[in-house]
């Protein structure tokens, strides 16, 4: 039986951050994932990293953003952590071998972004996120002595013992459909976000909430889950991404009126106000009728000078012809706001560490939370690599002081035969594709970037339903190969239970903050809300809410305006 | 909605049975992608089909197959395409080549590809401590490492490397692609050694055939044969290593005969690769080569008259011209994706608003392009 100091669940940046942290502090590290490392979800994160380098920035200023950006729901002890160490972090990785953009004094460059005060996000063109992926892979296979990687193992649930404590994980592995407990001292979930409880989402298919929905069942807390981010900049059909580097290099947004809009909404940043408020002005233009008849509005890269764009934004120059045919260097393309993060998620300190002992989150799956109630773009890869790292520092100090847990091998068989059930399951039930289909449209249709009550008590409805019908859903494979049938099956029950947590958090938030706007409480309502909705399970089935506050250093509440 | 028809190559391990073929209808849009329709087939018809995916959008590398016999993401290549290329308008959907196939779609990356990866000592080698801050290195070296950066290791270039099908011990393109994002980095201290060691390995940069199926596969631009090229003419043109395989010795041999005679002068070829007609080795390798020799004679790849009897191009002087025009430089020009092949097109309107009002192009970004003076082309390929 596998046994490490670390077990890291996850191989996006967050994971392979925590495992190379893990190992430099001498711990006996596993990273598992259930598709290889460089498939992960990081890959997507396109424009850049954020951090204050620059001489001329400071951290304070990067804070400030981001406590902003989040409609002061961010916690800003986090957010100081996060934005002092991203100058070094950023470093680190440029000595690991990332091809950073550089300026003309072959220096590192920088290219503006949304909601931040100055030009402080490194990049790689625009495959940032696949650039710090495939050099932290590189890192991953140089210590491949320190480091044990299982790659394409799915795991089924989180291991505890008597006293509460969580001791590993039970895994399947894809390629053969063998069950295995992987004991461990310390566990650290890293395993991205949950977009595809809507349809469409900018996420990959792998984003199944996975990580939220094992924790959860174990009892942690999940925070802020109503705070579900909509990028302004998605294709129409498909949800496919359109970085906001775009913006960031001078693209407009104009309605079909051909006007630019977001002078109306945010005179001084414009395009570049925080996505909360560029993706509901869209969203408004078009429920008003200002929009193109596809439901859409356009963004305009014409505006940044042609060769800039073959560098520099070459991803998307690829997506506009394959996906849209778009040539956007000649064109618009129209685009439209689309499901692209989650801000909530299980609930850490800012080392990563949940209120269950032994187990830590780190990256999207977490809420630490520095996002609060709007992630700032390029805030995210950073969130992923500071918080990786601190778990993955913190995991490894802790085990040291304790000895490796014993995790009974009952569980291996009652979880052996709780996929046999599936896979016997009668057929006759509904298609899992047919209820993933029908809860991504209606949480795209109901917990969206405008909510009201009515809408979201529907929602909680279905998704309650929904529930139930997939505990007789039936899968078509029998075999032990690549079974991805079961493993469908099985993401469909997280999928479930996140999207009944963000319903419920959505329901609770009885005001409009960051990515919630409720239009029956279309204000931010500090008295009352500005606090911290958890949900748990508390040892039943039932999920019950509480709440925490907002943790305040330094800056006070004000009026949010770009 | 239009109809498609994939035919789907399918194998599954667990009963002993050969691989068989598939059909399945679906329908959707002619500009969704394969991968839409499998997934479709996959969600209504069968769950059993197995093919990695998870982007959708040809950035995560998963979904490598072969459509129509050609590799490719599944992701990347619309439906209506690939039945307009289809033979009998069944579009065919099976497996990447040059990799075992583990169930339906899906191969075995970790024997071939990754093992591949490994050979080339994927990973940063800087010589000493690192700096405070940066490491401070030229612009363009940056953009131009950001090429083989762009690999997405789908593997679309290992199925169909026709070297490796021959030589299963070829590192390969992917592999000697990433090799280049490290001999290119100038923050890496093992330029030399790493350069020798892929000249040195009968396997290595060396063994690559120029066919050119690797740059017609990669979906990113990556063009793993200019990589391997580049390798080359660092290794033999900068440090000039010599290889014990003749490698680099051939490759001097060849520009140097074509230089002279414009076309292929066989006779001289062989010789010359083994350090010319007097060298002590020249004889016994000569000999050693005779097998090949007559099969290309019997095949008619080469005539007794052809190779023997000395023969110039006609026109030889253009040739020679080309030769003396690439000699004047001081650089090299190397093809990038990311720098050249695509310069601004002054006539047309958008572009000469690069003006002040342009608020985001804020702190260093506002580059101008092209590294070198001259715009890039085409560098020789010897």
């Amino acid at each position: 039986m596998p046994a490490h100091d670390v077990l890291i669940i996850g191989a996006g940046l967050a994971g392979q951050r925590a495992a190379l942290a893990a190992a430099g502090e001498g711990a006996t590290v596993a990273i598992m994932s259930k598709v290889h490392p460089v498939r992960s979800h990081s890959n997507a994160a396109a424009g850049g990293i954020n951090a204050a380098l620059n001489p001329d920035d400071s951290w304070e200023s990067h804070a400030y953003d981001t406590v902003k950006g989040s409609d002061y729901l961010g916690d800003q002890d986090a957010i100081e952590i996060m934005c002092r160490e991203a100058p070094d972090e950023v470093l680190q990785l440029e000595h690991w071998g990332v091809t950073f953009h550089r300026n003309d004094e072959g220096l590192l460059g920088t290219r503006a972004f949304g909601g931040a005060s100055a030009a402080r996000t490194y990049y790689v063109a625009d495959i940032t996120g696949q650039a710090l992926l495939h050099v932290l892979y590189e890192q991953l296979m140089k210590f491949h002595e320190q480091i044990d990687r299982y790659e394409e193992w799915f795991v089924t649930s989180l291991l505890t013992d008597d006293a509460g404590n969580c001791t590993g994980a039970l895994a399947r592995n894809i390629r053969d459909g063998s069950i295995e407990v992987f004991n461990a001292k310390n566990t650290i979930l890293a395993s991205g976000g949950a977009g595809q409880c809507f349809k469409p989402t900018t996420n990959a298919l792998i984003c199944t909430g996975d990580g939220i929905a094992q924790a959860y069942r174990i009892g942690a807390p999940l925070m802020d889950m109503e705070m579900i981010q909509y990028h302004p900049t998605t294709l129409a059909g498909n949800g496919i991404l359109i970085t906001e580097g775009a913006r960031g290099e001078g693209a407009h947004l104009y309605n079909a009126k051909g006007e630019r809009f977001m002078e109306k909404y945010a005179p001084n940043k414009l395009e570049l106000a925080s996505r909360d408020v560029v993706s509901r002005a869209e969203q408004t233009e078009i429920n008003e009728g200002r929009g193109f008849p596809d439901g859409t509005v356009a963004l305009d890269i014409t505006k940044v000078p042609r060769k800039r764009t073959l560098e520099a934004l070459r991803e998307i120059v690829n997506i506009g012809r394959d996906f849209a045919g778009v040539d956007i260097t000649r064109e618009p393309i129209h685009i439209k706001p689309g499901c692209h993060y989650i801000m909530g998620g299980v609930k850490t300190d800012v080392d990563g560490a949940t209120p269950i002992p032994g187990l830590y989150a780190a990256g999207e799956v977490a809420c630490v939370s520095v996002h609060g109630g709007n992630r700032l773009g390029a805030n995210s890869l950073l969130d992923t690599l500071i918080f990786g790292k601190r778990s993955g520092v913190h995991a490894a100090h802790r085990a040291r002081t304790m000895a490796m847990p014993n995790a009974s091998h009952s569980r291996v068989d009652d979880e052996r035969a709780s996929i046999d059930a599936i896979i016997r399951r009668e057929s006759g039930g509904r298609r899992i594709s047919e209820i993933k289909d029908e809860l991504g449209e209606m949480m795209n249709d109901k917990v969206a970037v405008f909510r009201d009550q009515a809408g979201l008590t529907e929602a909680l409805d279905i998704v309650r339903r929904l529930k139930e019908e997939a505990t007789g859903a039936a899968v078509d494979d029998r075999g032990t190969v690549f079974n991805q049938d079961v493993l469908g099956a099985i993401e469909l029950g997280y999928m479930l239970d996140v999207a009944e947590t963000i319903v419920m958090g959505a329901l609770e938030r009885k005001e409009s903050r960051g990515a919630q706007f409720r239009l029956d409480f279309p204000k931010r309502n500090d008295e009352e809300w500005l606090k911290h909705i958890n949900i748990a399970r508390n040892g039943g089935d039932e999920p019950s809410i509480s709440y925490s506050p907002v943790t305040m250093t330094q800056w006070e509440p004000q009026e949010r305006t770009y | 909605m239009p109809e498609y028809t994939l035919k789907i190559r399918r194998y599954t391990p667990e009963t002993g049975e050969a691989a068989y073929w598939e059909d399945f209808t679906v329908d959707l849009d002619g500009h969704r992608s394969v991968l839409d329709g499998i997934l479709q087939a996959k969600d209504r018809f069968d769950g059993s089909i197995g093919i990695r995916c998870s982007c959708r959008a040809a950035i995560c590398g998963s979904c490598g197959v072969r459509i129509n016999g050609r590799p490719g993401l599944a992701c990347h290549m619309h439906l209506e395409e690939a039945a307009k290329r289809a033979g009998d308008g069944k579009i065919i959907v099976e497996p990447m080549g040059n990799m075992p196939v583990l169930k339906d779609l899906i191969v075995d990356m970790d024997a071939v590809h990754w093992k591949k990866m490994r050979r080339v000592t994927p990973w940063l080698l800087p010589d000493g401590e690192p700096p405070e801050r940066e490491y401070v290195v030229p612009k363009e070296s940056m953009v131009d490492i950001t090429q083989t950066m762009a690999c997405i290791q789908c593997g679309a270039c290992v199925s169909d490397c026709l070297s490796m099908e021959v030589d299963p011990e070829f590192i390969g393109p992917a592999a000697l692609a990433k090799a280049y994002r490290f001999v290119g980095d100038p923050r890496d201290g093992q330029q030399f050694e790493r350069l020798k060691d892929l000249s040195e390995d009968p396997h290595g940069i060396y063994d690559c055939t120029h066919c050119f199926n690797c740059i017609e596969a990669c979906p990113k631009g990556v063009a793993p044969m200019s990589q391997i090229m580049r390798l080359r003419r660092i290794s033999g043109g900068d440090h000039h290593i010599e290889d014990r395989n003749n490698g680099y010795r051939h490759e001097k041999a060849f520009v140097k005969n074509i230089e002279k005679n414009g076309i292929l002068m066989e006779a001289d070829l062989l010789p010359d690769s083994y350090g010319g007609k007097f060298h002590p080795r020249a004889v016994p390798e000569l000999v050693g080569s005779l097998p090949v020799v007559l099969t290309a004679l019997r095949r008619g790849k080469v005539t007794l008259k052809k190779a023997l009897i000395p023969h110039k191009l006609e026109g030889q002087k253009s040739v020679k011209k080309i030769f003396d025009t690439v000699h004047d430089r001081d650089e090299r020009y190397e093809l990038n994706l990311y720098i050249s092949g695509t310069d601004e097109e002054p006539e047309h309107g958008s572009e000469r608003t690069d003006s002040g009002e342009d608020g985001a192009a804020a702190g260093t970004t506002t580059a101008q392009g092209s590294p070198s003076s001259s715009p890039p082309e085409r560098s020789p390929n010897s």
